[in-house]
């Protein structure tokens, strides 16, 4: 039997209402159509999700590893960066 | 007891477990990852539906009987699930023509049954559609790829197709228990459900590019205890922990 196999589709699931949808994991898929049917039965049979976005791995375009010094390691020391002078209300939820 | 009620939940029951059964084989074996965890999803799905229908059937009969004694541990003869759904996964292709050949009708079955008079029938009918809605459209889609796929699987899904043909007029037959529950408004009169069941499977099969069978010759027997020969061998799976250990709980 030849070993052709279906491309690679990257999933993300928005767990509830108002939460954006978050990367779940990847699997094989024919289609787009067969990639959320594939995505429902592998990733919310528990019950995890209202919504489901899937693409084609290879139109996600990803930074180098060998690049991490130049792109991230100058915010290491930026701390007045973060927004951490503020007291945040505790009805404020998911900051 | 209520005879005719009690055999009446059994003819639906037996079909969605020996089918959950049968495709729960799939479970760990499955073409790729992906399809076999959605084949052992349709699996629970229908073994969960089985467990109202079996509790329900179990306080009709008002004795000492479970719902598990019901689905473990009658005999060959005493099961009266159509003959399709007992078809072995010879492979991927008969699994998807026998799922999509009995979703149909599934399907259709459940929308009448909601209508039932009896109450426990209708919520249970209302439960279960959704998720044999979702059968449909899964094995639907499975339908057209193959069908409309390569050589190979046009080849493979065709033949399917034609050699499960012969069992699908069977879901149309009634029993004793169907014309007593149908004149008491609580069954579903199965015979008129033949054209809609027909057009649909055409109707999709065409959109397959596949060819309607043209036999005309039909296979029945399971919903009076008659069954093939694979029945047998997928009851002793089935049955095997409550055979050896018997009353055994988990």
């Amino acid at each position: 039997m030849s070993k052709k196999n279906w491309p690679l589709w990257e999933i993300f699931v928005r767990s509830k209402n108002g939460l954006e949808h978050r990367h779940f994991g990847s699997l094989h898929a024919a289609d787009a159509e067969m990639a959320l049917e594939n995505a429902r039965d592998v990733y919310t049979r528990r019950n995890e999700g209202v919504s489901i976005w899937v693409t084609e791995s290879k139109h996600i375009t990803a930074s180098n590893p060998k690049n991490n010094g130049e792109l991230f390691e100058p915010a290491q020391d930026k701390v007045y960066r973060h927004p951490t002078f503020y007291d945040l209300p505790d009805e404020v939820k998911h900051m | 007891m209520k005879e005719n009620l009690y055999n009446y939940i059994l003819g639906i029951a037996d079909n969605s477990l020996i089918l959950g059964q049968r495709i729960g084989e799939l479970c760990g074996h499955g073409p790729s990852l992906e399809t076999d965890i959605a084949c052992t999803n349709i699996s629970l799905d229908l073994l969960g539906q089985v467990r109202s229908y079996f509790q329900y059937a179990a306080k009709i009969a008002g004795d000492e009987r479970t719902e598990d004694d019901i689905a473990m541990l009658r005999k060959e003869r005493d099961y009266k699930n159509v003959l399709l759904v007992e078809q072995p996964n010879s492979n991927f292709a008969y699994t998807i023509g026998r799922q999509f050949l009995f979703d149909v009708y599934h399907l259709t079955f459940l929308a009448e049954l909601q209508k039932s008079t009896d109450l426990t029938l209708s919520a249970i009918a209302n439960k279960c559609i959704k998720e044999v809605s979702y059968h449909e459209r899964f094995s639907s889609d499975w339908v057209k790829r193959l069908g409309d796929g390569t050589v190979e699987s046009k080849e493979k899904m065709q033949e399917a197709i034609n050699d499960l043909w012969t069992y699908t007029d069977e879901l149309f037959h009634q029993t004793k228990a169907d014309k007593a529950m149908v004149l008491e408004s609580v069954g579903v009169d199965v015979t008129k459900l033949k054209g809609d069941y027909y057009k649909r499977v055409k109707d999709l099969l065409e959109e397959a590019t596949l060819k309607i069978p043209e036999s005309k010759w039909f296979q029945k027997g399971g919903k009076e205890g008659v069954h093939t020969e694979h029945l047998g061998y997928l009851l002793s799976d089935l049955q095997y922990m409550q055979r050896t250990y018997p009353n055994m709980e988990w």
